[in-house]
């Protein structure tokens, strides 16, 4: 499934609901499918900065396709990752580097978008494409 | 202080005061307990910042037309009712900063320069970044030591351990008046008197004591008072420090430029006195202005009933939340107030934070720009709920409800 496809799915999952407490309910359960980190790959090296919470990614490329595994100690914020690596992960690096991530916005949660030092997503999501922007440039 | 009537302390009409209050989030009442961040406006400060940008905008100690007459005489009764709030000896001793931050950045780099290589700053290990950070940067530059008196954790400070670090080469001592973190007040008038019998100076960060109690430095007999304005109903990018005149008329100017100065030559330029002195540059004037305004509302109300008010708000929200299993309140002084800060066990202070934004409440999580406490408790952050006068029982009551809510989403 491509990336555009991934995203309409999801901007489909969160039409059915209008209460903002049943989108986080849904986040919070989507944190649960998270790819995990190997917990020996959790070092200081792949914390993602600009987080309230301790977020770590890993990446590794198997038959040239982006293979994103992360935890993290704030459960909405494990939600929203999985929500990328859902929508990056199996992709060529070349189109995760210059992917239009707009679900994100589609879905209503744009605020996460904000550089306010509350929130990791810009970094999250930044993080992502330079991983597959490395890989496409060393390979 | 300012004497006369006050108006009976009534939380329903105050609140109609406040147009911001007044608002939905995500379709819920706004219920604003993030005020140790910054406070709402009432609408006589809104008032007088739009009626100095429509009619009284002019710049002021340099002009001859009565524009610039009228915004320069207003500008200095904003310092004199400040002067009077804080019951300080002359108006030359408020000066106009941008905020606290900036007040403590004047202090570490003009009174600074009085200091000599050997001579050691104390502060304690409560204090926000911006209350460590230049007296680190001061020490590092002058080659001084930087001494901090521990607290023990219910957030107090240890003053056994407070006397041990007092020597003769003690130069400052710098305290927070209330933690934002904690609540806690620290005994300022105590510690004014320790510092000043080993001949040292004592700042008082009065960013959170500002908005919660009545203010008097004479009493106090603190040499440096620093506060921010958006923190007391006043506009953001202005704020005091209050210092004593002889000491301020020792200190070197921080900044240079149009204002603070006497007369200029290529040879040499002679400085201005007190309190343009350390005022370089055209300042926040409407800021001046509303933050005299501010304080002239804030001197009309009961301050008495609405310390009363703040603390059985910030008590009885704490002893909600004590019910809660796996809980932590962090800060529970003796002597505190208006702030409640809270943990919970395999519950990251973010989520919680965000689904109580999505119930309407503003609280503020992560370390507070106080990262040595979290580090002190071994926790990522908090949860923190600070109160204003605006506050109400009703808002606890919501936040109680909304705090079990996200809990049980998130276990």
């Amino acid at each position: 499934m491509t990336i555009e496809k991934k995203q309409q799915e999801i901007i489909e999952d969160f039409e059915i609901f209008d209460d903002w407490m049943e989108k986080y309910e849904y986040i919070i359960e989507l944190g649960k499918d998270l790819p995990m980190i190997d917990p020996a790959k959790k070092t200081e090296d792949r914390l993602i900065p600009g987080c309230q919470s301790r977020v770590w990614l890993d990446a590794e490329v198997l038959d040239g396709k982006m293979q994103f595994t992360a935890d993290s100690d704030a459960i909405i914020t494990k939600g929203i990752i999985g929500l990328l690596i859902r929508v990056l992960n199996n992709e060529a690096p070349a189109n995760v580097a210059t992917a239009d991530l707009h679900f994100i916005k589609d879905i209503g949660l744009q605020e996460h978008l904000s550089p306010t030092r509350a929130n990791g997503l810009l970094s999250m999501v930044n993080k992502l494409k330079m991983a597959a922007l490395k890989w496409s440039m060393e390979n | 202080m300012t004497e006369g009537t006050k108006k009976p302390f009534n939380v329903r009409e105050i609140r109609n005061e406040f147009p911001a209050l007044r608002q939905l989030v995500y379709g819920k009442n706004l219920i604003y307990f993030d005020n140790g961040a910054t406070s709402q406006k009432p609408q006589v400060v809104l008032d007088a910042i739009n009626r100095y940008y429509s009619k009284d905008n002019a710049n002021i100690h340099r002009g001859v037309h009565f524009m610039s007459q009228k915004a320069t005489t207003e500008f200095e009764e904003a310092r004199i009712i400040i002067q009077k709030y804080l019951n300080a000896k002359k108006s030359e001793e408020v000066i106009f900063t941008k905020g606290t931050t900036d007040g403590i950045n004047l202090v570490a780099s003009s009174f600074g320069e009085l200091l000599s290589a050997g001579d050691e700053i104390i502060i304690t290990a409560m204090e926000h970044h911006s209350n460590i950070v230049p007296w680190q940067m001061l020490c590092q530059r002058k080659n001084l030591t930087l001494r901090v008196a521990p607290i023990n954790k219910k957030g107090e400070l240890i003053i056994e351990e407070f006397d041990k670090l007092l020597n003769s080469k003690t130069k400052l001592v710098a305290v927070t008046h209330i933690s934002n973190t904690l609540g806690t007040i620290n005994p300022v008038k105590d510690l004014a008197v320790k510092a000043h019998a080993v001949g040292a100076k004592i700042l008082v960060d009065g960013a959170q004591s500002i908005q919660h109690m009545p203010i008097d430095v004479i009493d106090m007999d603190c040499d440096f008072f620093v506060f921010s304005g958006h923190k007391v109903f006043g506009p953001t990018g202005i704020g005091v420090l209050y210092g004593k005149e002889a000491l301020l008329d020792r200190m070197p100017p921080y900044q240079g430029g149009g204002d603070m100065i006497s007369k200029v030559t290529f040879e040499r330029t002679t400085y201005n006195e007190l309190p343009f002195k350390f005022e370089a540059g055209t300042p926040h004037i409407a800021g001046g202005i509303c933050l005299g305004e501010a304080i002239k509302f804030l001197s009309g109300l009961d301050i008495v009933a609405i310390q009363k008010h703040e603390k059985e708000l910030a008590d009885y929200a704490q002893d909600m939340l004590d019910t809660f299993e796996d809980m932590t309140i962090i800060g529970e002084a003796r002597k505190k107030t208006s702030v409640v800060s809270f943990s919970m066990e395999g519950v990251h202070p973010f989520d919680i934070g965000t689904l109580l934004d999505k119930q309407g409440i503003a609280v503020r999580t992560g370390h507070h720009c106080t990262q040595p406490l979290m580090d002190f408790y071994e926790i990522p952050g908090t949860v923190r709920a600070s109160f204003a006068f605006y506050n109400t029982r009703e808002e606890v009551d919501t936040f109680i409800t909304a705090v079990e809510k996200s809990i049980n989403m998130l276990r």
